[in-house]
């Protein structure tokens, strides 16, 4: 196989109007310059001859032949993209969550993950919401932004929040009546130090602005005469 | 009770329905008995119907449909701008305005602001109360 080209390649003979070119045949010979590589290899335009393939692996005769002609499904090559980031949510943007747990709570947006989720964080000091992931459709967005440049989120990815696998364990007789008895499932460690470490250099910076820590602690509902097609976020 | 705000040539009036809602016009001309040719310094000269217009105290001095210079000054003149944000009716549309547009941080910032208003009010009436009771 030839190798591709770095740059596509650009006609050097422009277009007059669509399907007439400037440039008669025996001037593109000209200016390709074929008359140049054909002086350069003594009158003979260089050829290459085809590179020995190796020798093909014979084909078995398939055992089997189905009855019907059966029908190949059509090629797929679709590379699914994380979903379209709304332009009012950007880094370090203030968001209020609108489902779930933490219904109401406002929370700092972090990164968004490969999976189109978004990472977001309470800190966890101030409104006890934990790194999360989080869908863009169950939050709006507020045009209020923190500083979160001192914060590193490199490391948090899809893989990081993936359930542990338990191990199977084989029932016997005694075991089906302790087998409530499992103790609550504790936060590794390691999990509660990226917490601490995300939220420390977040604090900080949220300390600069008065009253944010106060504003993300509260929740967000709405109130008698609040018309929220008519708010401004 | 007599009217007291006429419809005449300078006469300042409020847009209060369609495109041009919430600005200030001039009169200046009255096209039958419903429509008033109607301008401002940043629109092209129009007709309107007088149930779009809410008419002002404030009248400037203008001949029968002037030229834009003309008007201008006469609005410069009669200082109108100034007039309508320092009335009543003008202060409270631009705290209206001011108050829509505010963002959820602003709304949280003044309700943190309004409770510490109460709470200083709170405290001189109980000062007061104590001194009138002793």
């Amino acid at each position: 196989m030839v190798a591709k080209r770095k740059t596509p390649v650009k006609s050097r003979n422009p277009n007059l109007i669509r399907g007439i070119g400037k440039y008669s045949r025996s001037k593109m010979y000209h200016k390709r310059g074929l008359w140049a590589i054909k002086a350069k290899h003594g009158g003979v335009f260089p050829r290459h001859d085809p590179q020995p393939k190796p020798p093909a692996a014979a084909e078995k005769p398939p055992k089997f032949y189905p009855a019907d002609d059966v029908k190949k499904p059509l090629l797929n090559k679709r590379k699914p993209k994380p979903t379209k980031l709304r332009a009012s949510i950007t880094h370090g943007t203030v968001l209020i969550l609108l489902a779930g747990r933490f219904m109401g709570k406002r929370v700092v947006f972090l990164k968004q993950l490969p999976s189109g989720l978004l990472l977001v964080t309470g800190p966890f000091k101030i409104n006890g919401v934990p790194l999360r992931r989080v869908n863009q459709s169950y939050v709006i967005a507020t045009s209020t932004k923190v500083d979160i440049s001192g914060v590193n989120v490199e490391k948090f990815d899809d893989k990081y929040f993936s359930k542990e696998v338990e191990k199977k364990k084989k029932k016997g007789e005694g075991e089906f009546f302790e087998a409530e008895k499992e103790d609550k499932k504790k936060l590794p460690e390691d999990k509660k130090e990226d917490q601490k470490a995300v939220d420390t250099s977040l604090i900080k910076s949220l300390e600069g602005v008065p009253d944010l820590k106060a504003y993300l602690a509260a929740r967000f509902s709405l109130k008698s005469g609040m018309k929220p097609h008519e708010l401004v976020f | 009770m007599p009217f007291k705000r006429y419809v005449e040539i300078g006469r300042v009036a409020l847009v209060n329905y369609g495109k041009d809602y919430g600005k200030l016009v001039v009169i200046v001309d009255v096209v039958d008995q419903n429509r008033a040719l109607v301008d401002a310094p940043d629109m092209v000269r129009g007709q309107m119907n007088f149930k779009r217009l809410t008419l002002t105290d404030i009248t400037i001095d203008i001949p029968r449909v002037p030229k834009k210079k003309t008007l201008i000054e006469a609005m410069e003149k009669a200082d109108v701008k100034n007039k309508w944000e320092n009335s009543s009716w003008g202060r409270k549309l631009i705290v209206q305005k001011r108050r829509a547009s505010l963002n959820d941080f602003d709304r949280f910032k003044l309700m943190l602001a309004k409770i510490k208003r109460a709470g200083v009010v709170r405290q001189e009436l109980s000062k007061l109360k104590k001194d009138t009771s002793s």
